[in-house]
């Protein structure tokens, strides 16, 4: 609902709400630029002003001071700057024809009233984007407290979150100021203003000199918004002063106070408001305002780019009962969407079944759902056993959850080739029995979404729930494209660790959007993505670390080869000219930082591979230190050559290459051991690891790790916590 | 083209209970390209002696900025009997062109009255007299050059 309500205003507004955050950007710079051109602020008073302007122009009808302290004296319609302190002219005012144009252009579009409602409706637009934004994040950062955590993502993601950190706040005072002005200009908010008030007679006697004008005397022009004198053969005429409390009336002869209409309440508040939308008299108001306009096209791309990748990859759930209405709740807990298409062939089936269904992200579970008696929790398992990153709250919204009445089913997906199988499932298994909710069925791990323990699972849900429920899941694939394979090598066949280092084309973009997307840098991979291959007899991808970015024009990868692996054996079969099924997922959270901190990267085997891309790209010669593992340097030392060219380059600060099956052999956990010193001294310079490879390798390096850090009062889980230490172990 | 329907019965200037004694007239005029925000307008008509005799049209709809008009205000706070009421219409841009009409009693042309067009524009000040035009049938459609924000304007009957 909040997603919603930000992203589709959001588009619809994206190209109005951006024009007006330009147009208004260029705005801002104006209080700034008079700031610059105008002159000394003065204490004289308005009686002693108008003297001296009048003894420089005589013919002078009205003198008006701007906010930013400028006078300008008006002889019929010819505006002329005037020098407060001495009355002096500074020539005809030029109204800046690029304020101007960009003032119309921004309030109305030259449109008219039409371009004013339009102009109103972004306001609001805006708006509606600014909270529903703000919302948004404090769901994603996980509350208040953490709303200025390091925000995690694609390059998008980030981007979108940062600037709107930065931003929001100058954009919603921007945004609600613009619609009350809208609303006034349109009269449904009374602005206060007076209406037209005549000005009263004076005594027509014989005008005495300005400067001795009692009334006049006691303005300073500080106050001063403007004066009309008198014409001239009219001795009956008085003098209107506006100031910023109002509006008065001064005789020519007596210089008394003749009338004198204060502002009401509702017009200082439209002054008010107005200075806050324009920064007028405020130079450093306006830039700020401007300086967060700006961001808004950045944020409409990035929000866009967010949208379309969210849409394209998440399957679209239609006619959602909604979770007030809904009998039966189906919580998602995903990281590369698979599970979605799960939740998606098991709503179709209840839904067929006559029930009605909600389905959301785990970290969607709300306090209560008032209609439900089932709640359906289906959960991969990500890292070492923990949630994927949309269902990373849900045990701590968990225990706010008021569930009388409802039952549960917790089914888990994971891969038995992984330590922790399923573990997070079982983790929310336990919990849910422990919040009191009744079970429906045992918990169920789904091993590589096998579609048939996934329809076992369900006959059995319907069993228990006195349905047949016959869920027939055709697994989504992936969009893939052909790469071809242009070069191998191949690594460590003498010591049973065959490993194969593939170089694929990267195929041309098929279409326009594409080709669009390629050119923008949009669909661009680094090194540390994941390629994700199918092999021709088996529908479910395997991943691979990718060792080269899009830039470089191919696509590396290493391989090891697994006894009795589907997919690593049919990347061994390919030869120079083949070509195999590919995608390429982001992996946003396994790249290096942007910092100057020292970077410590260790792998073994395959693993090394991305991290030899890492140290590729280190072209502003951040320290970095390589721990690498194989069996023997004669056989399976992966990217010898390129690591010594990198050493010699400043590329790579130093190798430590580790062998198993040398005398004297050892792994990189045990090398780590022999580097403490020097370790811990990188570490309180801020360093950060980054580990991949074997699952068994990983949990080597941190129990190593975890020695090494202790003298300092540090852990692995501390660095990891802290943004420090990220590994993609398999 | 922007067509503003005043319809006047007021002062005395407009004797108009019989139509038959009403004839319209319309004013036409372009504004020059200031470059700026919408322009007000005060049309007053002026007795021969030059003294101000009644208001006919006022163009812009936020009061409170009429006594930018500065000129046209101070004669019009004399005038006890002037009602703004269905004398307003909307303000007029930049580079627009305008008509307005109205209906003024026959004895009023060539009787040697004027049509004062006063202009302010925020920010960019005031022109009193911007245009003067003759009720002078002889002179019907013959355009007038402004001195302020108005580039010309004629009066046709
Ligand atoms: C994020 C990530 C990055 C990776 N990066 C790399 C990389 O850079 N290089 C690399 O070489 N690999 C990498 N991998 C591992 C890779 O994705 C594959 O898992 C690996 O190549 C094995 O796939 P396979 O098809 O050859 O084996 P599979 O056919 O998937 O078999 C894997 C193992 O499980 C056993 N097995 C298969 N099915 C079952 C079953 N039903 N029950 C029990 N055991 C079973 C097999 O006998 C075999 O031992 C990565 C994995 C991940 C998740
Ligand atoms: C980087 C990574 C780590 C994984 N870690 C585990 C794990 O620790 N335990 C497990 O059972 N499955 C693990 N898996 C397997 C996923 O849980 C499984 O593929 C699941 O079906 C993915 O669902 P999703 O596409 O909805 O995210 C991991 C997969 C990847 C890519």
């Amino acid at each position: 609902m909040l997603r919603c309500l930000h992203s589709i205003p959001g588009l619809l507004a994206a190209l109005v709400v951006s024009f007006m955050a330009i147009t208004g950007a260029v705005l801002s710079l104006q209080p700034l630029v008079e700031r610059v051109f105008a002159p000394a602020g003065n204490e004289m008073s308005v009686a002693t002003l108008v003297d001296r302007v009048l003894a420089h122009q005589p013919q002078t009808e009205s003198v008006v001071r701007s906010a930013s302290g400028a006078v300008t004296a008006y002889v019929a319609n010819l505006g002329i700057g005037i020098d407060p302190v001495t009355g002096a002219s500074l020539g005809p005012v030029e109204h800046s024809a690029l304020f101007t144009f960009f003032t119309e252009l921004h309030r109305s579009l030259f449109l008219g009233d039409g371009g004013r409602v339009v102009a109103g409706v972004a306001a609001v637009a805006m708006v509606i984007l600014a909270t529903s934004g703000i919302a948004l994040l404090i769901n994603r950062m996980g509350g208040w407290k953490q709303l200025f955590a390091t925000a995690r993502g694609t390059l998008s993601q980030r981007l979108h979150v940062e600037l709107a950190r930065l931003a929001v706040i100058c954009l919603l005072l921007s945004a609600m100021t613009g619609v009350y002005l809208t609303l006034v200009t349109f009269g449904i908010v009374s602005d206060g203003g007076q209406g037209f008030g005549f000005p009263p007679y004076g005594s027509g006697e014989m005008p005495a000199p300005i400067a001795s004008l009692s009334a006049l005397q006691e303005v300073p022009i500080s106050d001063l918004r403007s004066i009309i004198l008198p014409m001239a053969d009219d001795t009956q005429d008085v003098f209107t002063v506006t100031t910023s409390a109002g509006t008065g009336y001064v005789d020519q002869a007596s210089g008394a106070l003749l009338d004198f209409t204060p502002n009401a309440p509702m017009q200082t508040l439209y002054e008010a408001i107005y200075t806050l939308h324009t920064g007028q008299g405020y130079w450093w108001l306006g830039v700020l305002l401007g300086l967060a306009s700006l961001a808004v096209p950045v944020l409409m791309i990035t929000g866009t780019l967010i949208w379309l990748r969210r849409r394209t990859s998440m399957p679209r759930m239609p006619c959602d009962a909604g979770w007030r209405k809904a009998d039966t709740v189906i919580l998602v807990g995903s990281e590369s969407n698979t599970t979605w298409s799960f939740a998606a062939t098991l709503r179709t089936a209840l839904a067929k079944n006559g029930h009605a269904v909600h389905v959301a992200p785990m970290n969607g579970l709300r306090a209560s759902y008032p209609s439900a008696s089932r709640v359906l929790v289906l959960a991969a398992t990500y890292g070492n056993g923990t949630a994927p990153a949309n269902a990373n709250r849900f045990i701590e919204r968990l225990a706010r959850f008021q569930g009388t009445g409802i039952d549960y089913a917790v089914l888990g997906f994971g891969d038995r080739k992984f330590r922790h199988f399923c573990a997070y499932a079982e983790t929310v298994e336990h919990a849910m029995a422990a919040h009191g909710l009744k079970p429906i069925t045992g918990f169920e791990p789904i091993d590589r979404q096998s579609a048939q323990a996934f329809g076992q699972w369900g006959r059995r849900l319907g069993a228990a729930m006195g349905e047949t429920l016959e869920l027939l899941h055709q697994p989504t694939q992936p969009k893939t494209q052909s790469y071809k394979l242009i070069e191998r090598h191949d690594y460590g066949i003498e010591v049973q660790a065959p490993t194969v280092l593939l170089r694929f084309a990267i195929p041309a973009a098929p279409s326009w959007t594409q080709a669009l997307k390629s050119r923008l840098g949009l669909d661009g991979f680094f090194a540390g993505d994941l390629a994700g291959i199918m092999p021709p007899t088996d529908p479910i991808p395997r991943y691979y670390s990718i060792a080269s970015r899009s830039a470089d024009g191919i696509l590396e990868i290493c391989v090891r080869k697994l006894r009795g692996g589907v997919c690593s054996d049919y990347l061994f079969g390919l030869r120079p000219g083949d070509s195999v099924e590919a995608f390429v997922r982001p992996n946003p959270d396994f790249r290096p930082d942007t910092g100057c901190q020292p970077l410590i990267l260790i792998g073994a085997g395959a693993g090394v591979a991305p991290l030899v891309g890492f140290v590729r790209a280190n072209s502003r010669h951040r320290p970095v230190y390589l721990f690498s593992g194989g069996r023997d340097p004669s056989s399976d030392f992966l990217y010898r050559e390129e690591l010594k060219a990198q050493l010699d380059a400043g590329r790579l600060t130093r190798l430590f290459a580790v062998f198993s099956r040398v005398m004297g052999g050892r792994y990189v956990q045990h090398r780590l051991l022999d580097e403490a010193e020097q370790l811990r001294s990188l570490v309180r310079q801020g360093a950060r690891f980054m580990v991949c490879g074997s699952a068994a390798m990983g949990d080597g390096v941190r129990a190593s790790l975890d020695n090494v850090l202790a003298p300092l009062d540090l852990s692995v889980e501390r660095l990891q916590s802290a943004g420090r230490y990220a590994e993609d172990v398999y | 083209m922007k067509k503003f329907l005043a319809i006047l019965l007021l002062g005395t200037a407009l004797v108009a209970p019989v139509a038959a004694y009403a004839r319209d007239v319309t004013i036409q005029g372009q504004m020059s390209s200031y470059r700026g925000p919408e322009a007000y307008l005060a049309v007053y008509l002026a007795k021969p002696d030059g003294s101000y005799d009644s208001t006919l049209y006022v163009a812009g709809r936020k009061s409170r900025y009429y006594r930018d008009l500065s000129g046209w205000a101070r004669l019009a706070a004399r005038d006890a009997t002037l009602s703004l009421d269905g004398i307003t219409g909307a303000s007029i841009g930049s580079g627009k062109s305008f008509s307005i009409n109205l209906s003024l009693a026959d004895a009023l042309i060539d009787a040697g009255y004027t049509i004062h067009i006063d202009s302010a524009v925020e920010h960019q000040g005031s022109a009193a007299d911007d245009v003067v035009l003759a009720l002078d049938s002889g002179q019907s459609g013959s355009a007038q050059s402004g001195q302020g924000f108005i580039g010309s304007a004629s009066v046709n009957m």
